[in-house]
């Protein structure tokens, strides 16, 4: 069974009349849901504002992300927090949402810099799981009135409630962008670089190690700025290696976000975040078959044998997500790190009061039994 | 402003929880005696006063939640205190409650270059954050304007801001972790060094929950490596319309300033006079600051200056060194003791689109005609977040109450134009019962059931941000439980 209605009041009628679980779906590319009858939002789509000299955006939840950035393009503008799209990665088809992006928290190799999708969020509208419509937060860029659901929502995997409208904060495009590599650096050469680039004062938008073992660190701004700056960061990176500048890295900061190295792996991959200094350790430990660096190191992707219980080789702070595995591995692990007493009991009774009916993804960002 | 009455049964308490306290907490720690709770009767929001039944000022983590067990056992509401810089009656107490002032609590307990965070404990004031890094090179980038005074922890209650937020965020995009005492006495780690916490965001609803959901004792900060200069440009325009379009035309341009600060005329005017900055006489005057090398500067400065040209500007002047800098930046920051010279003033604190800019400017203009009092703006123009200053006479009788009129008519009108009531400064008490107009029933009930699950009894900071008559059933459950 299908459910995809078109509008918010719609939606909630649904819902309140809803009495079996509910597997959320924006356009299907990030492999989240669980058991029980689709229920899409694509039927939910358009941009309903777009102030570019406000650098703010209105759109319903079931917009492609496509659309947006085709509209924002037009502007010279862009989601700067890079949303990533894991279709290859995770071997799903279909057509990315700004939903699916927000829901899930999808943010890429610029979060270090600027941001996560969560900080880029200016008001939801969504409706919970007993059919209310709620609406938090607005469309202006600073807003503390009453408490912030926008960012509670982002990345509640829609288990707290359907979102049907997002209002986002958008920010210019950049005139050039360029990126100084260093071959060949182990992870903890590779992610001492990266902190020494990002504690400089020369503003880093991306810093990340490919699975080829390319250490890259991205430079974003008007031309003679870039320049200036790959120059001073390449004098101050020199005693790492060799340190080239390269006009034409933008794919690789695409597959890295986007985990297309691990595309068509067989293994079981898991998404690691983690203190960047510790990210060598990690490494170390979780001895993966592929993997990349991103966020200086902070965030790790890694692919491992099928069924390996990665999180019993994790003992720093920090967390790991089960990205792709098959189902009796997701059943046995859960896609999400436990966690503590306190906290889950906090996420679980909130997750009662938003989804009294327990029918929104139920399960999802629960530990495995 | 109302505030509930307060309740006997919780005042006759009084001696049983200093006895009990006692057992937690040093003598000098439990501020009991009715003159020396004065000094926390009030916030910066200094028209509402009211003397707490008693303060306690704990030491540590364990202090912490040694207090809120005992309150909670007792029933006792508690209201948490960074700095008490709050201008929204944040930190205003009842007569029947504990404040918990978080002061002593004011160690750096990690700086970590590698990872570009600290660590410190929430008592610490902002500014002697980036004081603990800057030697190394490094800031911690909120900067409200009460920066040298104002804590932490109160900048994480209200999800504080400051003039540099259009390019850095505000508090809850630089806030890394925090440890959390629940009321229930509970010790909680959410979040740490590593960028993103697991599971909900529920870091990102803590901040800026106005001490509602427990208290966080300790930070983890994001900190930034000083860029290598910065410097703004004055602009002057002879209309507010002009002004508000070239921050348009700027912020489209692509250039990503640091900061755009707005002033009208009669905030340039009492400026002019209290600090002699040299600002041109004209309706709307802009700061712009950007950052960089000197060179990076020169070019931001150079596209900037010929967006503003094409608005014939009064006045354009470049800063060419830190000398020029300060001058242009000191009428701005002596905005407000310029108005405080001339009269008392309620700061509003409502956001608008930016586009909105010009038509609320006008509104608020004929209000302040309609009202028959003056009003100053100076404001952070590149995010909307405005500050409408309302002059007014405290010792004219009824005069408080006429201000408090107009501002909840700018607020109401923010709203209606597409903003907010608060853009940094929180709600408070003062913004309370005008939440109605910002949210319908449904929306404040959503934010509600949060509270409900992280303080079931609603005692941590009761009388706040949600309006009384929303929120009374679930206020008067732990006294009806008696």
């Amino acid at each position: 069974m299908k459910m995809r209605p078109s509008s918010e009041a719609e939606l909630a009628e649904m819902m309140a009349a809803a009495n079996a679980p509910w597997h959320i779906t924006g356009g299907g590319t990030r492999g989240i849901g669980g058991d029980g009858a689709a229920l899409e939002t694509g039927g939910l789509r358009g941009i309903g504002l777009y102030e570019p000299g406000a650098l703010t955006l209105v759109a319903q939840a079931g917009t492609p992300v496509a659309e947006i950035e085709a509209a924002l393009a037009a502007q010279n503008q862009r989601l700067a927090f890079e949303p990533t799209d894991l279709r290859d990665a995770l071997g799903t088809s279909g057509v990315s949402t700004i939903g699916g992006v927000v829901a899930t928290g999808a943010s890429g190799p610029r979060r270090i810099a600027v941001g996560a999708a969560r900080d880029f969020m200016l008001g939801v509208r969504f409706v919970d799981g007993a059919g209310t419509i709620v609406k938090n937060g607005g469309r202006v860029m600073k807003n503390v009135t009453g408490y912030d659901l926008v960012k509670l929502m982002t990345g509640a995997h829609g288990t707290l409630g359907v979102l049907t409208e997002v209002s986002l904060k958008v920010l210019p495009d950049v005139e050039m962008q360029a990126s100084l590599r260093l071959s060949g650096l182990a992870p903890d050469q590779s992610v001492a670089a990266m902190s020494a680039a990002l504690g400089s004062p020369f503003e880093v938008t991306g810093a990340g190690r490919t699975a080829a073992g390319d250490t890259l660190l991205r430079l974003e701004g008007f031309e003679a700025s870039v320049r200036y700056r790959a120059g001073a960061l390449s004098k101050k990176l020199a005693g790492f290696g060799d340190v080239t500048l390269d006009d034409t890295a933008g794919q690789d900061w695409t597959d890295l976000r986007d985990a297309r190295a691990f595309a068509g792996g067989s293994g079981d991959l898991w998404r690691l975040s983690v203190t960047p200094s510790d990210a060598p350790a990690v490494i170390a430990a979780v001895d993966p078959e592929t993997y990349t660096l991103d966020w200086g190191g902070g965030l790790i992707w890694a692919e491992v044998p099928a069924g390996t219980d990665l999180r019993a080789r994790l003992s720093v702070p920090g967390h790991a997500t089960l990205m792709r595995a098959s189902v009796e591995t997701y059943g046995r692990l859960g896609r999400f790190h436990p966690e503590l007493d306190v906290l889950a009991r906090i996420s679980r009774e909130l997750r009662a009061r938003f989804d009294p009916k327990g029918i929104l993804n139920p399960g999802l960002m629960e530990a495995a039994p | 402003m109302d505030m509930p009455a307060p309740n006997p049964a919780l005042l006759a308490r009084k001696d049983d929880l200093i006895a009990r306290l006692s057992d937690v907490l040093p003598p000098d720690a439990i501020i009991h005696d009715a003159e020396e709770t004065l000094a926390y009767e009030c916030d910066a929001l200094t028209a509402y006063k009211c003397p707490p039944m008693l303060a306690v000022l704990p030491r540590s983590t364990q202090d912490v939640a040694d207090v809120l067990k005992i309150c909670h056992a007792m029933d006792v509401p508690v209201v948490p205190r960074g700095a008490g810089t709050s201008l929204a009656g944040g930190a205003l107490p009842t007569a029947d409650c504990v404040i918990l002032g978080v002061a002593r609590m004011n160690e750096v307990l990690e700086a970590d270059y590698d990872n570009r965070v600290i660590r410190v404990q929430t008592g610490r004031t902002n500014l002697s954050v980036s004081g603990a890094v800057e030697d190394d090179g490094f800031f911690y980038a909120p900067d409200p304007s009460s920066q040298l005074a104002c804590a932490i922890a109160g900048n994480i209650a209200m999800n504080s801001g400051g003039a540099h937020c259009l390019k850095y965020g505000v508090t809850t995009n630089n806030l890394l972790g925090v440890t959390l005492v629940t009321m229930q006495g509970e010790i909680v780690e959410i979040g740490g060094a590593h960028l993103d916490a697991a599971g909900l965001d529920l870091l990102g609803v803590i901040c800026g929950s106005e001490g509602q959901l427990g208290i966080v004792t300790e930070a983890t900060l994001r900190i930034l490596h000083k860029p290598e200069g910065a410097r703004p440009v004055l602009m002057g325009f002879d209309s507010n319309e002009v002004a508000g379009a070239c921050v348009s035309d700027i912020i489209k341009a692509g250039v990503l300033p640091v900061a755009i600060e707005f002033m009208d005329r009669p905030c340039i005017e009492a400026c002019e006079n209290f600090a002699k900055a040299g600002y041109p006489m004209c309706e709307a005057l802009l700061i712009v600051e950007v950052e960089g090398s000197d060179a990076e500067i020169d070019a931001q400065l150079a596209l900037i200056m010929e967006i503003a040209r094409k608005h014939d500007p009064v006045e354009l002047r470049e800063a060419k060194d830190g000398d020029e800098a300060a001058r242009i930046w000191l009428g701005r920051k002596s905005a407000f003791g310029a108005m405080g010279q001339i009269n008392d003033y309620m700061c509003l604190d409502g956001t608008i689109p930016v586009t909105e800019l010009p038509y609320v400017l006008k509104r608020i203009g004929e209000m302040s005609e309609d009202y028959g009092l003056k009003v100053a703006n100076v404001f952070h123009a590149g995010d909307g977040n405005m500050h409408p200053l309302i002059l007014f006479d405290a010792n004219k009788p009824g005069d408080l109450e006429l201000c408090e009129a107009f501002g909840a008519d700018i607020l109401k009108l923010c709203v209606e134009v597409g903003g907010c009531l608060t853009g940094e400064h929180g709600v408070g008490i003062e913004k309370r019962d005008l939440m109605h107009d910002q949210y319908a029933a449904q929306d404040l009930e959503a934010q509600m059931a949060v509270k409900d699950v992280f303080d079931p009894k609603w005692l941590l900071n009761p009388a706040k941000v949600f309006p009384l008559d929303a929120s009374e059933a679930r206020r008067s459950m732990a006294i009806a439980a008696e």
